[in-house]
């Protein structure tokens, strides 16, 4: 039993308690980050800022959403959209920031790639951001299901057909995950339990991985340099803030991404207001109708290019090379064959490798949407093709690559 | 200034994935009709000057239009009610007293003349093939047939509301409501849903809709869809064209062209903006502060971050 003693102040009381000066300590001002670092490191916070107002636009949508196929589309456009009070803005800033999220975590993705932040011991923090983005996508698509729309519907359809493995017709698979022969009741009640619960309570286990995993490695600078964090601290506390490389999580490093967060918050609100169609697709305005396909179904724009994928082959072989584009990126850290943590500009032909995916993982987004028919499918087929062959060649080009 | 090279970078490669999934595929996947801003170019121009008196003794009397269509302004009622009238002509015949002002003169014009052609559903209605449009044409009362055509549009502009006076509601109900519910508005194909005391009552009107709604499927081989947030699922633009011709997006479609004047079609995608998007002025006002607040708080949030800094460096 520790010794308490009366308390001085309601600091004290609570210091005495729950050591607030140490967690204060450890998790804030003595929390070392590198301070060469540029404004893509704080795509940390504009995710945690951005998942923030997720969640609480979330909270009040539920109050008014009706999970029940006869009421779910109606009670999203008229009872949110048109009688409760700023409901339209709780819907706006929820379906922009669903669609702005994936950008966000793109950015930090292709970040993470660029500036080698998955080596040397970072392995996990790339890992659980991997397993993060599985999680926030399942998030996302059970969300897309719930206004009961036109595409709601059919993505649900297309979707969940692709658990019956083509050639393997495992027909009784698709129809436990549905709950029924078609997208009905029973599946808009358990994508509803996902999107709010379930997936929701994952995601929150993941960040918290996520934010664990860097503990130990620290964050990655922009030039690769290895850090000896106890040094340059001790010579930050010692009051040598210009000489150390080191700077407190709280406020230097906080300020900053504040900055970063403020000017993103002005983007992301003129899209809520100004500019929200792209992230609210016109064909899920149409309610639900199992007996009349839309034209074109495709899926939100941050799954297209898995989706190309998928499309340009046949069903079992277009199967297995959706299969290899979602789980590939998880095994980055391992594929990757360099030593080198240091940017892709000072890692010759990975430095080509980065760019090569990056423009071919845009080309297969837009080949995603559009319509496979002519220059478009064989552009898309080539598009996967340089996919599959880009991490192929990865292990080989890493093997061979000088110590930078 | 490194860090500036970084953000062109990331904001040219964001714009780039925007416009190939946004502008670019949509212009692929749409067909891209321009507007004829309601010119109607293909009927031909009103020869004649109309005389509105003339015109009511034709509409009153020898073209026999009170048959079928009530005039309420001029005290004409309508002959059968909704249900009645939607199963003996397939839909209920317009009530006439404000065709003048939502109706172009043109398009008017030809309608009496040949309601077929100018609806553009003559795949639909074939004289040839002895498939009558209930509408029947009018062949005149012995005089110059474009006169008395111009006379009985003179009388429809006569009495029918100013063009300040059209609210969206009457250009809305003229013009689409007889076809189309908009729920999200409370209308029905035969009128605003009331308020009902007793549930029967609330149910007996609901089976007069249906039953309403099954002359009308008979009429149009499909029910024709609930507009209520058509403004969102399609757009200004689409709406717009569709009404010019609906042909021009839906070769061979049961839906006419129902030959609206610019005015009217602005007061009917008024009225769609109410049902789909009511809160579009809210968000408009709501938008501005919002935007002029993040300035403010981006502006601190940089001087703050100045200020924490300036010991770093």
């Amino acid at each position: 039993m520790a010794h308490f003693t009366k308390a001085t102040s309601v600091h004290d009381w609570l210091n005495q308690r729950l050591g607030i000066d140490t967690v204060r300590r450890v998790m804030a001002t003595e929390y070392w980050i590198p301070k060469n670092i540029n404004f893509l490191w704080a795509m940390g916070m504009v995710l945690a800022i951005t998942f923030a107002l997720l969640l609480v636009s979330g909270i009040f949508l539920l109050m008014y959403y009706q999970p029940n196929i006869a009421t779910a589309f109606d009670s999203v456009n008229y009872t949110i959209m048109n009688e409760v009070e700023f409901g339209w803005l709780w819907r706006h800033i929820h379906g922009v920031a669903a669609s702005v999220v994936f950008l966000i975590i793109y950015i930090h993705m292709f970040t993470g790639i660029y500036y080698g932040s998955y080596k040397k011991g970072r392995e996990m923090i790339w890992i659980s951001g991997m397993l993060l983005f599985v999680t926030f996508s399942a998030e996302a698509f059970s969300g897309y299901m719930l206004p009961w729309g036109q595409m709601s519907y059919w993505a649900g359809m297309v979707i969940t057909n692709l658990f019956a493995g083509g050639s393997l017709h495992a027909d009784g698979l698709v129809e436990w995950i549905r709950g029924d022969y078609v997208p009905a009741q029973a599946f808009l009640t358990r994508f509803f339990m996902l999107h709010v619960l379930l997936l929701p309570l994952a995601i929150l286990g993941l960040i918290g991985l996520h934010f664990g995993a860097l503990r130990i490695p620290h964050v990655n600078n922009q030039d690769g340099e290895e850090i000896d964090f106890e040094v340059e601290a001790a010579k930050y506390k010692a009051g040598d803030k210009a000489g150390s490389k080191v700077i407190a999580f709280v406020n230097d490093f906080l300020s900053k991404d504040m900055m970063v967060v403020a000017i993103y918050l002005i983007f992301f609100f003129y899209l809520v207001f100004y500019h929200f169609n792209f992230a609210m697709d016109p064909v899920n305005f149409d309610p639900a109708d199992g007996l009349k396909t839309p034209a074109h179904i495709y899926p939100e724009w941050y799954f297209l290019w898995s989706y190309e994928i998928l499309r340009p082959f046949s069903t079992d072989v277009g199967l297995i090379a959706f299969a290899f584009a979602q789980v590939i990126f998880v095994l980055l850290p391992f594929l990757d064959r360099s030593p080198n943590a240091v940017p892709a500009s000072r890692r010759g032909l990975f430095q080509v490798w980065f760019w090569l995916m990056l423009v071919d993982m845009i080309v297969l987004t837009a080949m995603g949407k559009l319509p496979p028919e002519g220059v478009f499918s064989t552009i898309g087929l080539y598009a996967a093709l340089t996919f599959i062959a880009l991490w192929i060649a990865l292990p080989i080009i890493t093997m061979f690559e000088k110590k930078a | 200034m490194k860090e500036l090279l970084i953000l062109v970078v990331v904001t040219i490669f964001t714009l780039a994935t925007y416009y190939l999934v946004e502008p670019f595929a949509h212009s692929q996947m749409h067909k891209h009709v321009e507007s004829e801003h309601f010119a109607y170019n293909d009927l031909p121009k009103l020869t004649a000057t109309g005389d509105a008196t003339r015109g009511a003794e034709l509409v009153m009397g020898g073209a026999g239009c009170t048959g079928c269509h009530s005039i309420d302004v001029a005290g004409m009622p309508a002959p059968m009610d909704a249900v009645t009238a939607a199963a003996s002509y397939g839909v209920n015949p317009p009530d006439l007293s404000n065709a003048g002002a939502v109706y172009d003169a043109k398009f008017l014009a030809e309608l009496i003349k040949n309601p077929a052609h100018a609806l553009l559903v003559e795949h639909k209605f074939d004289m040839d093939k002895g498939q009558m449009h209930p509408m029947v044409a009018f062949y005149g009362t012995g005089g110059d047939l474009d006169q008395e055509v111009a006379d009985m549009v003179a009388y429809l502009q006569s009495i029918a509301v100013k063009p300040e006076e059209l609210t969206p509601a009457i250009a809305y109900e003229t013009v689409c409501g007889r076809c189309h519910a908009n729920h999200y508005a409370k209308w029905t194909q035969i009128g605003t849903t009331p308020t009902f005391k007793y549930e029967k009552e609330s149910l007996a009107f609901q089976i007069q809709v249906l039953e309403y709604q099954d002359s009308l499927v008979k009429y149009m081989g499909t029910l024709p869809p609930d507009l209520s947030i058509y403004i969102r699922s399609r757009g200004e633009h689409y709406i717009e064209t569709f009404m010019e011709n609906p042909q021009n997006y839906l070769k061979g479609t049961a839906m006419p062209r129902v030959g609206v004047n610019k005015h009217a079609a602005e007061q009917v995608i008024e009225y769609l903006k109410d049902s789909g998007d009511a809160k579009r002025h809210e968000r408009e006002e709501v938008g501005k502060y919002v935007m002029i607040f993040m300035v403010i708080f981006a502006i601190f949030a940089i001087l703050w971050k100045k200020q924490v800094w300036r010991d770093l460096h």
